[in-house]
């Protein structure tokens, strides 16, 4: 069939995210902690959850991608999010349903979720936010 | 549509699939199953990387980690590191030789820092067989532009404003072409667009590597074209011996008619284009714009004299442009980035980019795009990474058959199409090869001329006898027969086809010879003279000897000659006879103690 020029732009949307992922995207950088570690504590669900979220918000400038180990075994599963400048994020003891609230408040409008950071584990204060 | 995390780019140009890549996409395919991930991460068989030397060649992103050399039994690892894990598998990294410097993205490579790919901005980076990715790259969006908003002589004024010239040998500024043929009369209104991918020159890949990699960029600037002049039809002359770039060119087309971007009344207007593939049965003349147009029409493959010009009568007899595939990569970016933009890049009288296929001597061997003015020091040492084995450079040879060579007092000019010609060779379509101190430049020329009196089309005599005359002389110079005033005569000669050959094909045979002769003369004053070929290669010049002093009788030597040349006594020292000796050299390579030598 003969495609309109309303179709091909439809095609160029739909493509969006697998150009912006080839070309490298200036968005937030999502890192799942996908070692042995991770996996054991529950990572793969939160990573598909993850790729669900980010792609049902049509967040194409968002990279979803895994690390080895971060080396807090005890924490996982571990999500980190880098924002353009190399700002980390650290997310901890991570489950599916975390995902969608740091999907909806991180990644769509800045607000760090600070009761799923880093900040009050083992009841010592650490910034949510460290300089890579 | 499900998200896709991450993308494994896997090389379906010639080179990669070769060296067997497309068996690495059905082994990744495999895994990925068997992981359960085949939904998140996307496989794409994409066109040529350009680094042909490191195929097969795989990237990851959204890191753009770069694996080379990748064999089917290392995607078991790679995908259960890099796209379970998370962990780029060390071990199939590139690092670049000399330095040690280990990348991990693509665009850390030196090979691709310096340059700038508006050509190849696809190559490598979609799927050529799907043309929904061509569309996702903002393709088909610069002929909606030209259809929409913009009359044919607006088309002809950008891109004579860009100043782009013919990619693919004489450098005539492209939208003159476009102009004269716009402007020409056509009685019963029919013209031609056509496009010659009839790419002959030995080393030369870059419309293969397009045609493979991008091939809708070329039908949708031939389609600008079409426009542009007022014509309907067009073909695309692509050599038989090209058959990757043949079928995904067919389904390109194919593709582009079912999405109505060929054929009838395209995007709703008057505008209507059809497209067909003419293979070429591989003969080099062919390459020729006028003999390519005898062969589209099913006539023998010889040049017509000119005038008249494709421009007024081309193919069928009609008003025709014709354009190299390269030119055509040009189109569509000019169109969308405007005529300023593309004349920014590159010299004064050169814009844009070339690109050029790298090969001979040097190790990267490969496919690279770079603005035009980019000194030859440049592409050999920082894109090539040097030569192998540290040899010393001694020459390129640009433009194939029809160029000459630069010399290593001329790695700092500035290359583009006037600085060619001024140090007496040119552009050509693009091939670079690289030769080292081991190369004899006599014996290059004589290579050349091989390959120009074997693929003369014997219509013209300048071009059958007079190739012919100068082949002789370069190869009784080879055997060491060559005689006082050979070099003049040769000269004599090139002079002479050169003036009155029908077409480039023989006007340009002897510039190989006449460069040699200029930067080499004592090269080939040394075989005439002193029947010696400096850098070892002409056979019949060299003489194989044994060093008694140093010769320990081992007999090693004797075992390895093919030709029973050599014989003697154990411990005691070995001859060689010349009469048998057939200069191989596998002796030097045999002898333990370095005592026989090459003179």
């Amino acid at each position: 069939m003969a495609k309109s020029l309303a179709e091909l732009k439809a095609i160029r949307d739909k493509k969006v995210n697998e150009i912006n992922l080839r070309h490298g995207k200036n968005g937030y950088r999502v890192v799942v902690g996908m070692a042995t570690c991770g996996i054991a504590a529950g990572a793969r669900p939160v990573m598909v959850k993850l790729m669900e979220e980010v792609a049902a918000n049509g967040l194409n400038d968002v990279t979803v991608a895994q690390t080895g180990c971060i080396g807090s075994c005890r924490l996982e599963p571990i999500v980190e999010v880098y924002d353009g400048e190399g700002n980390k994020v650290t997310y901890v003891h991570m489950t599916p349903e975390k995902v969608t609230k740091v999907v909806e408040q991180h990644l769509t409008s800045g607000k760090v979720v600070d009761e799923y950071t880093m900040t009050i584990v083992d009841g010592k204060i650490i910034s949510p936010e460290v300089k890579a | 549509m499900a998200y896709k995390r991450s993308q494994i780019l896997i090389c379906g140009g010639t080179g990669c699939t070769s060296s067997g890549s497309m068996l690495l996409a059905k082994e990744v395919k495999k895994e990925l199953i068997k992981h359960d991930i085949l939904d998140e991460i996307e496989v794409v068989v994409t066109g040529c990387f350009g680094l042909c030397e490191l195929g097969p060649v795989v990237i990851v992103y959204p890191e753009g980690t770069f694996y080379s050399r990748v064999e089917s039994s290392d995607i078991k690892e790679l995908v259960e590191e890099h796209l379970v894990k998370g962990r780029p598998l060390d071990r199939l990294i590139y690092t670049e030789k000399g330095d040690g410097h280990h990348p991990l993205s693509i665009n850390e490579l030196g090979f691709f820092k310096k340059q700038k790919r508006i050509v190849l901005a696809n190559c490598g980076v979609i799927d050529p067989e799907n043309i929904d990715e061509y569309i996702g790259f903002n393709g088909y969006t610069a002929i909606e532009k030209v259809l929409l908003t913009m009359t044919p002589q607006e088309v002809i004024d950008v891109i004579k404003a860009s100043g782009l010239r013919g990619r693919g040998g004489g450098g005539f500024p492209t939208g003159l072409k476009w102009q004269f043929t716009h402007d020409a009369v056509s009685p019963d209104g029919v013209k031609y667009v056509a496009c010659n991918a009839d790419e002959g020159d030995p080393g030369a890949f870059m419309d293969r590597s397009v045609l493979e990699g991008d091939p809708h960029s070329l039908i949708e600037a031939m389609s600008i074209a079409a426009y542009a002049i007022g014509s309907s039809k067009g073909y695309v002359y692509v050599r038989a011996e090209y058959p990757i770039a043949v079928k995904r060119l067919q389904i390109a087309i194919d593709q582009a008619k079912e999405y109505g971007l060929l054929g009838e009344n395209i995007f709703d207007t008057d505008f209507s284009f059809d497209l067909e593939i003419r293979l070429g049965a591989g003969a080099f003349v062919c390459g020729e714009e006028t003999a390519l147009m005898n062969s589209i029409e099913g006539k023998r493959g010889e040049p017509r004299p000119r005038p008249p010009f494709p421009a007024n009568k081309g193919l069928f007899g009609k008003p025709t442009v014709l354009n190299n595939v390269e030119t055509y990569g040009n189109i569509t970016a000019i169109i969308l980035n405007g005529a300023e933009w593309f004349a920014s890049v590159g010299t004064e009288r050169s814009k844009g980019t070339k690109v050029f296929a790298l090969g001979g001597k040097i190790n990267n061997t490969g496919l690279l795009e770079i603005p035009m003015g980019t000194t030859l020091r440049e592409i050999v040492y920082e894109i090539g990474g040097g030569i192998p084995n540290g040899k010393a450079f001694k020459a390129a040879q640009t433009g194939g058959p029809s160029g000459g060579c630069i010399p290593t007092s001329m790695l700092d000019t500035p290359i583009d199409y006037d600085n060619l010609i001024a140090i007496g060779s040119m552009m050509g379509s693009g091939g670079l090869i690289v030769m080292d101190e081991d190369n004899c430049m006599v014996d290059v020329a004589r290579f050349f001329l091989d390959f120009t009196q074997d693929e003369s089309c014997g219509k013209c005599p300048p071009c059958r006898i007079g190739t012919k005359r100068m082949l002789e002389i370069l190869e009784r110079i080879c055997d060491g027969k060559g005689v006082e005033g050979d070099i003049e005569r040769l000269q004599d000669l090139a002079e002479g086809i050169k003036a009155s050959a029908l077409c480039g094909l023989g006007q340009t045979a002897p510039n190989p010879v006449l460069s040699t002769i200029h930067y080499f003369r004592d090269e080939y004053e040394a075989h005439i003279n002193d029947k010696k070929c400096p850098a070892g290669v002409c056979k019949h010049l060299l003489n194989y000897t044994i060093n008694e002093d140093t010769c320990k009788g081992c007999g090693i030597c004797a075992k390895k000659c093919p030709a029973e040349a050599i014989s003697g006594e154990k411990k005691k020292p070995f001859t060689i006879d010349t009469a048998k000796c057939i200069k191989c050299g596998a002796c030097i390579e045999a002898c333990p103690f370095g005592s026989i030598s090459r003179a």
